[in-house]
């Protein structure tokens, strides 16, 4: 049982899941762009020989109930009752980080605020008197570099003394005559309603027209007739004022009150680093352009550094432990058929996939390091005004490069966008920012045909998956989705040198992930192919006259037009559904059994098997065709419908399958082959 | 002097005076810094989204709402 509950609360990109982490010693995933968190993260930590429960809220501008995260954090905030809330605020921004201060104290919670990143504000010559800021909100401000660890025991420990005190927070924000007039009427009327929210707070959001309240209220058992008609008067009266911004009015100059005489910035604005950088990155010229050449260092790196170094000495290692597996069982004489299915299905299958951890251990090291540099914010912004006119805006394009690690979280990390239009068309377009997963696939495919150009065929394929995903948003913004796209509004945060630890923590998470599936749904797959592949028991093992060879050489005419029309190819596609190695790890599998002479590599099997027109197909079916059923889930959950699911998995097949018929009718016709 | 961020150069500066965007938009602007009185300096605003700072942060906004955001001018360079 746990001694209290303490939420996270503050701003996009104030750093609340670095201080979790400090705090609970947990390994969440922190970037450096606004909107990481998109779902509450619970963890525990002891202090003092007591055990306290942590909650990390997704980071917000306030608590309204505009987009999914403010949700989240606004129930959690009302219904979860935590005990105290830590505030972090960026020290660099406290009017409008406390600006979400006051809200949380408006619902009468216990707060103390983290003053979080004061080395960078520190940096920026901005001067404040701690105490003073204290004394003048009414609550405990902590100095604390998160990244650091710094202040993390003080503001524990504050934060644990406010929780075992009984007081009642004030209500530090006073608004105009008007405003307060309408307060103090409609908190009377609520009097003895037993309402699951603060009075004064719920006066001020009907005042505010807030939806979600004004439908409990009309819900509520309680309700009578008196306040009804107070707040359909009311809304009446005032439909041409805005009191919502009067009342955001009055928080900020709270705020400023606050801050006046506490904190003093400089009166020249220091031209930082950032400044200097981003004159270059967010250059009108130059914007794309090093966009697509960070890309590009990226995959080449990814390429030379992850195959072409590391990538041969991790199938050195599982060739030669295949090897040794082998030897083993030959001499305990073990059961032709076990000796088969660890060879060919674990070795070759399994460990197909597991040769290109060092591929994807270096792809994620760069784009951890991108995440975490402050570049991603600046991506959106230089590709804002042509997303828009596609029929989308700059945000989104942060949940694609987030996509290209995996689908699943940047389908999560739509959440951020404002408008269902936005939200929607990012999440279909989604997919075809090719995922890690598929790299051992792509990998494959150019050591055994383009390895002279391997990080250019790679950035290419990348690049044209972005194209069709840019050309397939044009198009639902024509047809599915039409409207206007939302706003860009985004903040722009400093670039920092991401921290060792963080770098290394995202890395191993994804390659942690990557193992997992190898160990688990790809296992699986391997096995229940491999048992198809040598039954009946009548026929030879991985022929066509199999259970899967006849199943595969069932579907594969599907596939005649876009050239690679041989059984097993056909069925390393499918196995690819429940996840994207499994692609490899199949092709590795019955290849093995099939051509046992060529000294089983998987390479030279693929040279036997393809040309390189029709590797070439076979890439581009595999990079855009139906996503794994991790990012079909993810995408019904968003959703909440099975529809959507359903229209992904069939409409990205069958764009996969035209372009693959596509490039290879077209490449013949040329002379390709 | 009210001007539309919009049309500022970069180096002006300036006080959020008036927003004449719609009801969630006002409200958004108003959460992420830009309400009444807010201090602002103009960045960039060439191509693409304008950048301003609000006390030293870095917010980019489409110009769309730039267009909607009048300010009380306080110095315009020409740089």
């Amino acid at each position: 049982m746990a001694s209290g509950t303490i939420a996270l609360v503050g701003n996009p990109n104030s750093g609340k899941t670095t201080f979790f982490n400090a705090l609970t010693g947990s390994n969440q995933h922190v970037g450096n762009w606004p909107g990481v968190t998109v779902e509450k993260k619970e963890g525990s930590f002891k202090f003092e020989g007591e055990k306290y429960h942590v909650v990390d809220l997704p980071g917000t501008y306030s608590l309204g109930a505009f987009s999914e995260d403010e949700v989240v954090a606004r129930n959690f905030i009302l219904t979860g009752n935590p005990d105290v809330i830590i505030d972090v605020v960026d020290a660099s921004n406290i009017e409008r980080n406390l600006y979400l201060t006051t809200q949380l104290l408006e619902m009468g919670k216990k707060v103390v605020i983290a003053l979080n990143m004061v080395d960078e504000a520190e940096k920026r010559n901005i001067d404040f008197d701690i105490d003073g800021l204290s004394k003048k909100l009414g609550i405990p401000v902590i100095p604390t570099i998160a990244t650091k660890g710094k202040g993390i025991k003080d503001i524990v420990k504050a934060a644990i003394d406010l929780m075992n005190r009984n007081m009642a927070a004030e209500n530090p924000v006073q608004y105009g005559e008007t405003i307060e007039h309408h307060i103090r009427n409609i908190e009377r009327l609520l009097a003895g309603k037993e309402l699951p929210y603060p009075t004064r707070w719920t006066a001020l959001k009907i005042i505010e027209g807030d939806q979600e309240i004004l439908n409990n209220i009309k819900q509520s058992p309680h309700l009578d007739q008196n306040l009804t008609d107070y707040i359909e008067k009311f809304h009446q009266d005032h439909r041409n004022e805005d009191l919502e911004l009067e009342i955001i009015d009055a928080k900020y100059s709270f705020a400023n009150k606050a801050v006046d005489g506490t904190i003093k910035r400089p009166a020249e604005e220091t031209v930082t680093i950032t400044d200097k950088i981003d004159r270059i990155f967010t250059n009108k010229y130059l914007g794309i352009p090093i966009f697509a050449g960070i890309m590009l260092i990226v995959f080449q790196l990814t390429f030379v550094l992850g195959e072409e170094i590391l990538g041969g000495l991790a199938a050195d290692l599982i060739d030669g432990l295949g090897g040794l597996l082998a030897m083993f069982l030959v001499y305990l004489g073990a059961p032709g058929l076990f000796t088969s299915f660890m060879i060919d299905g674990v070795i070759n299958g399994v460990g197909a996939v597991v040769e290109f951890v060092p591929l994807i251990l270096v792809l994620y090291l760069l784009l951890s390091f991108l995440e975490d540099s402050g570049y991603m914010a600046r991506a959106a912004y230089v590709w804002d005004d042509l997303m828009r006119r596609l029929g989308l805006q700059g945000k989104a394009f942060i949940s694609l490069i987030i996509g290209f690690g995996c689908n699943v979280p940047g389908i999560m990390s739509a959440r951020t966008l404002d408008n269902k239009k936005d939200r929607m068309i990012t999440t279909l377009i989604t997919p075809f920012m090719s995922c890690g997963a598929k790299l051992p696939i792509y990998s494959i495919f150019i050591a055994a045909f383009f390895s002279r150009h391997g990080g250019l065929i790679l950035f290419s394929l990348y690049a044209f998956g972005i194209l069709v995903g840019l050309i397939m948003a044009k198009i639902f913004s024509k047809t599915l989705f039409k409207g206007e796209s939302s706003y860009f509004i985004m903040e722009l945060p400093p670039y920092r040198i991401p921290t060792l630890r963080n770098v290394l923590r995202n890395m191993w998470d994804n390659v942690y992930g990557f193992l997992k599936r190898a160990g688990t749904v790809i296992f699986v797959v391997i096995t229940l192919l491999w048992v198809l592949a040598v039954l009946p028991v009548s026929v030879e093992p991985y022929s066509q006259l199999s259970i899967l060879g006849r199943i595969g050489a069932f579907i594969a005419p599907i596939f005649a037009p876009a050239g690679f029309g041989s059984w097993q190819e056909s069925v390393a596609l499918f196995a690819g559904i429940p996840a994207k190695e499994a692609v490899v790890g199949t092709l590795g599998m019955l290849y093995a059994g099939q051509y046992v002479e060529q000294g089983a590599i998987l390479v030279n099997a693929v040279k036997l098997q393809f040309t390189s027109l029709t590797a070439l197909s076979y890439m581009v079916m595999t990079l855009l065709y139906t996503p794994c059923i991790a990012t079909l889930s993810v995408v019904g959950k968003e959703t909440n419908s099975l529809k959507w699911p359903l229209f992904m998995a069939l409409y990205t097949f069958a764009l996969g399958w035209l372009a693959a018929v596509a490039i290879f009718q077209v490449g013949s016709l040329l002379g390709f082959s | 002097m009210n001007k539309a961020l919009l049309t500022l150069n970069k180096g002006a500066t300036g006080k959020v005076k008036m927003i004449e965007a719609g009801r969630c938009a006002t409200r958004r602007l108003y959460e992420m810094g830009f309400n009444i009185g807010a201090p602002v300096k103009v960045i960039k605003n060439d191509a693409g989204p304008v950048i301003v700072s609000l006390t030293g942060n870095k917010v980019a906004l489409g110009r769309g709402l730039a267009k909607k955001i009048q300010l009380e001018i306080s110095n315009i360079t020409n740089n």
